[in-house]
């Protein structure tokens, strides 16, 4: 594959498209199917037949506002339109030219769209995600012979260095630091694995991506194996996720009938391939160690570290192990340069993330924004604040290891660094908005439960300590605690974040401590007034049960 | 025949030791006989890195690091002993008691368990964490032993050994957090097992009661993992 096959293919498909520009774009990620959204396309589709309309109806990835599904695009008119149900096709259709319906217009020029920073999604929404030459026809696979042809692999670890990108799976590690120590390690065999486990309560980012532009992970995944001389690629990818399965399988197929994978790739000497391997449920393979474990065939349990991946990964080998939106961001960086993306962000996060926003904010979806978007500008401006009736009391982000961040804290710029001071995490993006009909005692207790149940088992304190705080927690729910109680717990946090082995058990505390810091008080209530001010637990009716 | 590796200086304790660069920290303070206190490490089997008794401060970290798998370097500090330390040390123990019935007065392992001697050298007098009491089995199906998994404290040695040394692969873990326990095969029966060979590697290497052989009664039930050393020696020797 050369440039100019490439821009051959491009044109050709941009050619065809403006053959018959008319096109309905139906969402067709997990979010919009979960309603119904594949009826929504199959009755456009017989409608577009019936009436003999000269109109292409396109399965699309994720449009953003999943709130409102199902979304259906109109182009090139651009009415966009909400909340579509199977019986609306013949309206749309009918108004294909003209005036739009304007009981399912949505508008695109509000702040949810408008505030947004797309590099990750900017595909999303926009292109048929079973397509590569869809793919192609919007710059795609570019960057890949770019990279191959025009770069030698320093080349591409410096670029990378340079545009600033930190790991997006929640730890924030320095991408092109990674990158460097894998290329610089010895070693006849190295991989390169592609971490799609994505697991957090309340996020879908990685699902999304995977759902909808899945080229791009591959192509990122690829320039990363020339990068560090990977023969062998993985994307672990949890069961759960088959869309993301089905869609990212069609992906390799399709690249590897244009030459992305396979030998020679580009007429060049790099040779590369790759498969998926699913998950088995377990949240802990989200962890690299344990993740390298499943992939190996053994179960899923992490390992002490140093040796790190980058020295002794997957079958001992040198292997570079990111996440899908780091792998996703790597395209826009080769194509555009690092210091175009390192323009993007704080002084020492740079770049964009993506949020799946979900909970008590009226605009629930998957939001891009620039590192440094303030949480109120996420929660109020693109999400719309919490609907009526309610006050905002407290967002969660980093899912079961990041914390719970309070009203006065909402002028704070997103970055690693500020929300870790905070006592949370970035996390991999999930952010759950809660309002005062939320209890704090109660949120650290359900996520406590997660932790405690997807503990792998290995090291003591994250299998017995969680299990122990989760006791401890209950009984506050219940009433039945005492201020001894509370003393212990605290103990607890300490001792399990200090001394479990693996990330999940170290940061297991975190929701607790925040929620600790900032709503002490509620803590306090449930103990000595056996009160719960939401009025989520039943602590009053348990006066007099002894524990 | 590898060259020999090369030698490191470090300071364990305010003391200063020397240790050859592939020696863990463990190694090395043992050597010195500076004592670090372990429970799933067992002399000859690889190193698990679970029960975290090990876990010593380095100068200049501040994460705490297993001594059993951490490697020395030049110009380390190590301290094994402080408040802090001492007080994880003390919570693991007592982590332990209240996960599963560990009842030392009708146990076959009494005053020669691994568990119970940890508790009196770290001075845990009582446990503070409520007791969760799970309701376990018992497989009784061996013809000469017995898995009683209330007194099991998931160190793995006994997979380890089975695995390493054995060669058998009976052993095996089951479920997760909480649940994980220990099953032989495909979680069937330990008498129905096709694999196992009946050495009772696993028995000797078991740090409780959880593993022991049956009809043997006080004295007669201690346990020996001394032959791993002289395995590893000998076939060491073979290779």
């Amino acid at each position: 594959m050369t440039f100019e096959e490439l821009e051959q293919i491009a044109a050709e498909t941009r050619e065809n498209r403006e053959k018959s520009p008319r096109e309905l774009n139906v969402c067709v990620a997990a979010g919009c199917l979960s309603l119904h959204s594949d009826a929504v396309k199959k009755s456009l589709e017989e409608e577009v037949k019936r009436t003999g309309a000269t109109c292409r109806v396109r399965g699309t990835g994720c449009m953003g506002l999943c709130s409102l599904g199902p979304l259906v695009a109109s182009e090139p008119s651009g009415q966009f339109y909400k909340s579509v149900a199977a019986a609306d096709a013949a309206e749309i259709v009918e108004n294909l030219e003209g005036a739009p319906v304007p009981r399912l217009l949505c508008s695109r020029e509000q702040p949810f769209f408008q505030r947004q920073n797309l590099i990750v999604l900017e595909n999303s929404g926009r292109i048929d995600p079973e397509k590569i030459e869809e793919y192609i026809a919007v710059d795609g696979y570019r960057a890949l012979v770019h990279a191959l042809t025009e770069m030698n692999p320093n080349e591409i670890v410096q670029e990378v260095s340079k545009s600033g990108l930190r790991g997006r799976g929640g730890a924030g590690y320095p991408t092109g630091l990674k990158w460097g120590t894998v290329a610089k390690t010895a070693g006849t065999t190295k991989y390169v694995i592609c971490n799609a486990d994505e697991g957090d309560p309340g996020a879908f980012m990685d699902r999304s991506v995977l759902e909808s532009d899945p080229h791009r992970v591959l192509e990122g995944m690829a320039i990363a194996a020339y990068a560090v001389g990977a023969t062998h690629g993985y994307i672990y990818v949890r069961a759960e996720y088959p869309l993301a399965v089905k869609r990212f399988g069609t992906a390799i197929r399709e690249a590897r009938r244009l030459g992305f994978l396979g030998s020679q790739i580009c007429n060049t000497k790099f040779n590369f391939d790759m498969e998926v391997r699913i998950g088995g449920g377990a949240f802990v393979c989200g962890e690299e160690t344990a993740l390298i474990a499943s992939i190996e065939g053994r179960r899923g349990s992490p390992r002490p570290r140093p040796p790190y991946p980058a020295q002794a990964g997957l079958w001992d080998m040198p292997t570079l192990i990111n996440n899908v939106e780091t792998f996703a961001n790597i395209p826009s960086i080769v194509r555009r340069g690092g210091d175009w993306y390192a323009s993007i962000g704080t002084k020492k996060s740079k770049g964009t993330k993506v949020f799946a926003l979900t909970g008590k904010v009226r605009n629930v979806g998957l939001i891009e924004v620039p590192m440094g978007t303030t949480l109120r500008q996420i929660i109020y401006e693109i999400g719309g604040g919490v609907p009526e009736g309610h006050k905002f009391k407290a967002v969660q982000t980093g899912g079961p290891s990041g914390g719970c961040i309070p009203e006065q804290f909402l002028d704070l710029s997103v970055d690693y660094e500020s929300l870790r001071e905070l006592g949370s995490i970035m996390g991999s993006g999930g952010m759950i908005v809660m309002d005062d009909s939320a209890c704090m005692v109660n949120v650290a207790r359900y996520f406590m439960e997660f932790c405690m149940s997807e503990s792998c088992g290995k090291c003591i304190p994250c299998r017995s300590g969680t299990a122990q705080m989760f006791e401890l927690l209950t009984r506050m729910t219940l009433g039945t605690a005492t201020a001894r109680d509370l003393e212990l717990l605290e103990e607890l946090c300490d001792m399990v974040s200090s001394t479990s082995l693996c990330g999940l058990g170290q940061s297991a505390p975190n929701p607790v401590l925040s929620t600790l810091r900032y709503f002490r008080d509620e803590y306090i209530e449930h103990i000595n007034e056996k009160r719960c001010r939401a009025g989520v637990c039943e602590c009053g009716s348990a006066v007099g049960v002894t524990a | 025949m590898n060259p020999a590796p090369s030698v490191k200086t470090l300071m364990i304790d305010g003391k200063d030791v020397s240790a050859r660069a592939d020696q863990s920290i463990l190694d090395a303070a043992r050597e010195n006989a500076i004592p670090i206190p372990t429970l799933c490490h067992l002399d000859g089997l690889s190193e698990a890195g679970a029960c975290r008794l090990c876990l010593v401060e380095l100068k200049g970290t501040l994460r705490l690091q297993p001594a059993c798998v951490t490697l020395v370097e030049e110009g380390m500090e190590v301290t094994t002993q402080s408040p802090r330390l001492e007080k994880y040390r003390r919570m693991v123990v007592e982590l332990l008691f209240s996960e599963r019935n560990h009842v030392c007065s009708v146990c076959v392992s009494n005053n020669m368990c691994e568990l119970q001697d940890m508790a009196k050298q770290l001075g845990v007098t009582h446990v503070r964490f409520p007791y969760r009491y799970p309701r376990l089995p018992v497989d009784t199906t061996h013809e000469r032993f017995t898995m009683d998994h209330n007194r099991c404290i998931l160190c793995t040695r006994c997979v380890r050994v089975c695995t390493e040394i054995e060669g058998a692969h009976t052993w095996g873990v089951f479920g997760r957090g909480v649940d994980a326990h220990l099953i032989t095969d495909l979680d069937i029966p330990w008498g129905t097992s096709d694999t196992c060979t009946s050495c009772g590697k696993c028995v000797q290497v078991c740090p409780t009661g959880a593993l022991f052989e049956k009809s043997k009664v006080g004295m007669q039930s201690q346990k020996n993992p001394d032959f791993l050393n002289y395995l590893n020696e000998m076939r060491e020797i073979e290779r």
